[in-house]
């Protein structure tokens, strides 16, 4: 037990060494939307030291710590890994890599991926080569995912792959896709489901970008017309995709419900900006020097914060009670549904702050802060539909966590 | 920090649990209530307490106590708390030895804390003197007398004040009514001449009283604490009592989420069993989260009391958030938890009325959620 410590130890004061030396000092403040390093066939790289920084985390596998070595990761343990992410927290280091790759398709690869998948695939996530997306929902498929209708059928050794998608995040960017087919028409909907990828550039694919309520969006619409997929791209059993798509989903809502986490601490400031702190911003705004003069928003804001304390604490608590057990699990679906509707609550007390000040839409009567407030308080109404409406996330909690009877497990209709 | 249980904290979880569930069911509260007990708890099972320690729990062993500390006392008031045991665990325990062991001079606690850890001693904070929480809103005074003090005013939600032998008042020594500043606390001597105690009959059934003095002349030794800068210690040991109350109510909240999911999965209506009904399985799924934020606040709490390098105002932000948290989630689920239930829950007959009124005195005892909200918008500067 000594030695194992001693060893983490160790390793603390190692990895802090290695990150005083490398990670660069721009790399050390915090994150600007344009900046985010997404990787890909043809990355961008808007500031020179992100990519430098992405290549020396690259070569430790620390954009995916704990994946094993083999396969380009960090091969840490952990404890290994909490301490790197405590080290990277430390000196207030950016993410070297953000990717759906890392978040969501490596961990079910890892699961349930063939070695040959694995090497090939594994790899060029760690280093950021490929940039992925996630083919899930439909125009006729949202939350009754597993209705969906986009079909794969086997010709010699290819599938031949058409419908659409929708909702699928970087689509006109990405250069790979992890998609669900239908390979099964005969069956009971969940049993002819199949996870599958595919090249973005094949043949008969094409994108176009949707406009949200909010304005330009990263989301699309997404085509395959008579597309041409190697049979080998299948992952796990033919038919058995469902299992694949509900573990990624719980990977998918421990990343979501990661927002709300961030909605709390961006919330203990730190930045310069008026709107950094609900309190900040009700006072500016008001002219209030020691204290917010409107009761009433005074009480809303404490509450919200309030909640968003122990909210974090609970995720806090999740970490360290899976430390002994496994992988995200149904407490995902709350996580992902409490912290999607606190940072809903943030926008909405946002916009009470900031008065008619909030309420711009473009043009040189607002600042670009208060611009930014108007756009993602409509962005933020998203929170609770992508990645499994709170409907659906309340649904498996009284399913899985409370072992409540379904109504509608004779219709087989509902099961997110 | 550490939100979950070690080992021993889990062994001693699971003990209570054990006691609590075969000794002291809601039927011991019920025929305390009906038959209008004159001590209002029961004496054996309380021997039976003692006997397991949990009145020395968070005591130091130097004073006779089990040094488990405040993390250990949190265990056995949330477990007591899941079947509303009647005990003087809050009254006594929680905040008498609390305020004895923060504010206590080494004499004081020399002579008093190995009797409570004993069951020798029972103490009961008189603090409140309005209808709402305010600990600086203080009337009574103590005034200068030749061998001490003499106390005057009136004091009103003493727990188990009945049966105290010992009141720790809270009186102010100099300023006026709002200041914090000229506040002290004094150990005052039920027995005393001018000490008139007349017990208050709570919703909840638990023991509480209305305390008035009149000029009551006690000891200079009584003092407890500093004169007129009392405050600050009290605030303290108010703070530990918030959460540790706040434990109370965690174990009460998960009985009754319990109860009503278990009813969920039984009551049948329209041919099918109700927990089926997705207006139903919502608003149960809802309770589920925010109880899961409770239980992180509560462990969350109770460890910061336990770490020796935690700063009072991190305590106070803490006790304000779990209480103002736990105050809000009792509230919902018990509401919850007789709607849920029907028609049967309205009954006096089933259990879960108990639970809704024991929910309403514990929000508002030691501060409802208004009260801890704005004192939490107030130390963080907003």
């Amino acid at each position: 037990m000594n030695m194992q410590l001693q060893a983490l130890d160790d390793f603390r004061i190692s990895t802090r060494k290695w990150l005083e030396k490398n990670c660069p000092p721009s790399m050390r403040t915090a994150m600007v939307q344009e900046e985010i390093v997404w990787g890909g066939r043809n990355p961008h790289f808007e500031n020179p030291e992100s990519k430098l920084w992405l290549e020396r985390m690259a070569v430790k596998g620390w954009t995916c710590p704990t994946w094993p070595t083999e396969f380009g990761g960090g091969g840490l343990t952990k404890e290994e890994a909490i301490i790197l992410n405590e080290e990277l927290r430390r000196i207030n280091a950016r993410p070297a890599l953000t990717s759906f790759g890392i978040s969501m398709l490596g961990p079910v690869l890892l699961e349930y991926g063939s070695h040959e998948q694995q090497m090939e695939h594994l790899p060029k996530i760690v280093r950021g080569e490929i940039r992925w997306c996630q083919g899930y929902s439909e125009p006729g498929s949202g939350s009754d995912l597993a209705s969906l209708k986009t079909r794969a059928e086997l010709q010699g050794e290819h599938y031949l792959i058409n419908g659409s998608k929708v909702w699928t995040s970087y689509a006109d960017k990405a250069d790979w896709i992890f998609c669900l087919v239908r390979t099964d028409f005969e069956v009971p909907k969940h049993s002819g489901i199949s996870f599958i990828l595919f090249d973005m550039s094949s043949e008969g694919v094409s994108t176009k970008p949707i406009q949200l309520i909010s304005g330009a969006s990263p989301f699309c619409e997404t085509f395959f017309d008579d597309v041409k997929v190697p049979a080998s791209n299948l992952v796990g059993r033919l038919n058995d995709g469902w299992t694949i798509a509900k573990r990624l989903l719980q990977h998918e809502r421990t990343m979501i419900s990661s927002f709300g986490l961030a909605s709390g601490q961006s919330d203990r400031g730190g930045t310069t900006s008026t709107v950094a702190s609900l309190e900040g911003a009700a006072m500016h705004y008001r002219g209030d020097r020691e204290k917010l003069s409107d009761p009433v928003l005074r009480d809303e804001i404490a509450q919200f914060k309030i909640d968003s304390a122990a909210f974090a604490l609970t995720s806090q608590r999740s970490v360290e009670e899976s430390k002994h057990g496994q992988g995200p699990n149904a407490t995902s679906s709350m996580l992902k549904n409490y912290g999607c509707e606190l940072n809903k609550r943030r926008y909405e007390i946002l916009m009470k702050a900031l008065g008619s000040q909030g309420l711009g839409w473009e043009g040189d009567g607002f600042d670009d802060d208060e611009l930014l407030v108007t756009r993602e308080w409509l962005r933020s109404k998203a929170n609770s539909i992508e990645g499994g409406t709170s409907e659906i996330q309340l649904n498996v909690i009284a399913k899985r966590v409370l072992g409540l009877p379904d109504i509608l497990s004779m219709s087989k209709t509902n099961d997110k | 920090m550490a939100l979950v249980l070690n080992e021993d904290q889990q062994l001693l979880k699971d003990s209570a649990k054990n006691f609590c569930q075969q000794n002291s069911p809601v039927s011991v509260l019920r025929r305390l209530r009906d038959s209008k007990d004159e001590i209002g708890f029961d004496q054996n099972l309380w021997k039976q307490m003692l006997e397991l320690g949990w009145a020395g729990m968070a005591i130091p062993e130097a004073y006779g106590g089990f040094d488990f500390g405040y993390s250990g006392l949190g265990i056995v008031l949330e477990e007591s708390g899941r079947k509303l045991t009647s005990s003087p665990l809050i009254s006594t325990v929680l905040i008498g030895a609390t305020a004895i062991n923060e504010i206590g001079s080494e004499e004081q606690k020399r002579e008093l804390l190995p009797k409570i850890a004993a069951g020798e001693l029972m103490l009961s904070l008189a603090l409140d003197e309005g209808i709402v929480h305010c600990p600086n809103r203080i009337k009574a005074t103590a005034t200068k007398s030749e061998d001490g003090y003499r106390i005057s005013g009136e004091k009103t939600f003493v727990l188990d004040g009945h049966v105290a032998d010992k009141l720790i008042v809270v009186a102010r020594t100099s300023g006026e009514t709002e200041n914090a500043e000229g506040i002290s606390l004094f150990l005052v001597d039920t027995g005393l001449a001018g000490v008139n105690i007349s017990r208050t009959w709570m919703v909840d059934s638990r023991n509480s009283a209305k305390v008035s003095f009149d000029n009551v002349n006690i000891d200079a030794a009584c003092l407890l604490g500093d004169e007129n800068g009392g405050f600050a210690a009290l605030d303290y040991v108010l703070d530990i009592a918030r959460i540790g109350l706040a434990a109370e109510m965690l174990g009460s909240i998960e009985e009754v989420f319990e109860r009503i999911v278990e009813y969920l999965k039984q009551r049948e209506q329209f041919g099918v069993l109700i927990g089926s009904f997705q207006g139903l399985q919502h608003r149960a799924a809802n309770m589920y989260s925010e109880i899961e934020l409770c239980k992180s606040v509560v462990r969350a709490a109770l460890a910061a009391l336990d770490n020796k390098s935690s700063e009072r105002d991190e305590i106070a932000e803490l006790a304000s958030i779990t209480k103002a948290k736990l105050s809000e989630v009792f509230f919902l689920v018990s509401n919850e938890g007789v709607q849920m239930h029907g028609g049967i829950g309205m009954t006096d007959e089933f259990d879960i009325g108990f639970y809704i009124k024991r929910a309403r005195v514990a929000q508002q005892y030691l501060g409802d959620a208004a009260f801890h909200r704005d004192r939490y918008a107030s130390l963080n500067n907003f």
